[in-house]
């Protein structure tokens, strides 16, 4: 069976090829620094689960401040110009697509098929993960398909990932580090703290008071916790089913589906949300990281009012 | 009640704000809280480290998507892949980049309502081929754009994509958001049907799709507006097409679709 640890151990492995590049790169500018960080990146694929968390722990602190003392900065990219390019462009064709429709295409047949492949009573895809396996297989595929096609090497595809990683940066491990600070968040208690402010100085005798406070309790807690995930349960406890389903009656499917688009509201308005909203600004090379969120922000802050209506109208019908 | 809730661990919540707000390094300043709600919730330092170390092992999963497809998009970058989308683009004469978003909007919240949100994603569609593409088009349109004016497009292309994903991805009835949803409603005795929560997901979808496909309506208006001056030659004769663009957000979809 293909379980999402595959997956773990080739990223680790390309992570490790990648930072033994930039070790070695003598034009890096700060070659040790942002190779022994992409090294310890590696090593948490590679062998994470088996060290003791404290010392993971202590890794994960490791990158932070190497990461915040601005040890991971790139080195200059090195490309083709923009005319050879350009004359590829031209000499491949619209055939340069498939490659990169590859990736969503295996993805979705592997998913929709996942539960067929079985081999000899066992699952041929670890199911429970089946949308990202599907993924990174489809990564792989497309990688050959890609090889083929432009009559590169696999050594010049990675050689090309060092490139985006390096450009990359840290922020492509923001992400997880939100993801973790979630999780040491609920541990210590932070959303119970939450909840416990929201319900003992609002005044939710009005309906249409409670109900926004809780699409914005949803938003905002988003906000801080960078997932809708997070906040839902603590919203919901706290002020959905006691105040808008137990005191007023509202109709909970409603109040769900309506509660978490108010948190997606949230999501699409905060840093927190790394990899939507900083990653997609250092992918795309924008010199202001908050300039996703700020075309962003118009469409949430209407949906959100909107969604206060809806909810407070669909709710009580 | 009162007396039993620890307040302090909101700490770490205040070190999050002030550290965005004074632009300390996002990895430091995640890091700074952890450690500090552990403290405020009077964690050992050991606990500390550990529960920072199984959270990070536990969220594994999230860098796959970001990092796995970055060999082969770059590798087809190094021969031409951004330059051929914006060449693809350029054939399409009633190409505008907010009407290409509206329809890769439409598209990707369709789509990840049935289930597939594999279609869509910064590194293997955004940044080789749909923000190009919205390059590309602008550039058809009013020749040589500035850095300001390609940066905008960028932001706008990379925010369609999560307005389309996150509104869309809720009333697939599978998707685990809904499953969290009716497991946590159950546990409070409140039984729902998985597919009524799908169901009430739609008119806030229908919404996100009509607002944000309106604000995309209005970046064309806006780049018309600004670039107009040094288009190319026809340039003007062109404005038509934007205007039509007028009678709505879906029927502009519909042209391209």
């Amino acid at each position: 069976m293909i379980t999402i640890n595959y997956l773990f151990w080739l990223l680790g492995i390309v992570l490790l090829v990648i930072g033994g590049m930039i070790v070695l790169d003598r034009e890096h500018p700060r070659r040790f620094t942002a190779g022994g960080f992409w090294i310890l990146y590696a090593l948490i694929f590679l062998i994470g689960d088996r060290l003791p968390p404290e010392v993971v722990g202590v890794l994960v602190i490791l990158m932070a401040l190497i990461a915040g003392f601005g040890g991971v900065t790139a080195a200059k990219p090195k490309v083709l110009s923009e005319a050879a390019r350009k004359l590829s462009a031209q000499r491949l064709g619209n055939k340069l697509f498939i490659p990169a429709l590859t990736i969503p295409v295996i993805t979705v047949v592997l998913t929709l098929s996942a539960s067929h492949l079985v081999f000899g009573g066992m699952p041929l895809l670890e199911l429970k993960n089946v949308t990202l396996i599907g993924f990174g297989i489809g990564c792989v595929i497309a990688l050959a398909v890609a090889c083929v096609m432009t009559r590169d090497t696999v050594g010049q595809s990675l050689k090309e990932a060092r490139r985006l990683v390096d450009a990359l940066s840290w922020a492509a491990v923001l992400p997880q580090m939100l993801g973790m600070l979630g999780l040491v968040f609920s541990d210590a208690g932070v959303g119970k703290a939450v909840a416990h402010l929201t319900i003992a100085y609002v005044n939710l005798d009005y309906r249409l008071v409670a109900v926004a406070v809780y699409c914005i309790g949803m938003a905002l807690f988003t906000m801080v916790m960078g997932n809708g995930f997070a906040a839902f349960p603590v919203m919901t406890g706290g002020v959905g089913v006691p105040i808008l389903v137990g005191v007023f009656h509202g109709n909970p499917a409603v109040m769900v589906a309506i509660g978490m688009f108010s948190g997606y509201c949230g999501t699409l308005m905060t840093p927190m949300a790394a990899n939507f909203n900083m990653v997609p600004a250092a992918l795309l090379e924008l010199p202001d990281k908050n300039a996703v969120i700020k075309v962003q922000v118009p469409t949430a802050l209407t949906l959100l009012v909107v969604n206060i209506f809806l909810l407070n109208f669909l709710m009580f019908l | 009640m009162q007396t039993t809730v620890n307040l302090w661990p909101l700490i770490g919540v205040a070190v999050i704000i002030a550290g965005f707000v004074l632009r300390f390094n996002p990895m430091l300043i995640v890091a700074v809280a952890a450690i500090v709600a552990g403290f405020a919730a009077h964690f050992p330092p050991d606990t500390i480290l550990a529960a920072i170390g199984s959270g990070f092992i536990k969220t594994r999963n999230i860098p796959l998507i970001i990092l796995l497809p970055l060999a082969v998009i770059g590798l087809l970058e190094r021969h031409g892949l951004r330059e051929r989308a914006q060449i693809w683009i350029s054939g399409i004469k009633a190409a505008t980049a907010g009407r290409l978003l509206i329809v890769y909007l439409l598209v990707r919240e369709l789509t990840a309502a049935v289930g597939l949100t594999g279609l869509g994603g910064h590194p293997q569609m955004v940044r080789p081929l749909i923000a190009p593409m919205a390059e590309g088009a602008a550039e058809n349109r009013f020749g040589k754009i500035s850095d300001a004016v390609r940066f905008r497009l960028r932001a706008y292309s990379a925010a369609t994509d999560n307005v389309g994903l996150f509104f869309g991805e809720d009333i697939f009835v599978a998707f685990g958001a809904i499953v969290l949803m009716v497991t946590f409603l159950k546990e409070a005795g409140i039984t729902v049907e998985p597919m009524h929560v799908a169901v009430w997901g739609i008119p806030t979808a229908i919404c996100a799709f009509l607002v944000h496909g309106f604000r995309l309506w209005l970046l064309d208006r806006k780049l018309e507006r600004e670039l107009r001056g040094n288009a190319p030659a026809g340039g003007t004769a062109q404005t038509t097409p934007a205007t039509r663009a007028a009678s709505g957000a879906s029927s502009a979809s519909g042209d391209n679709a």
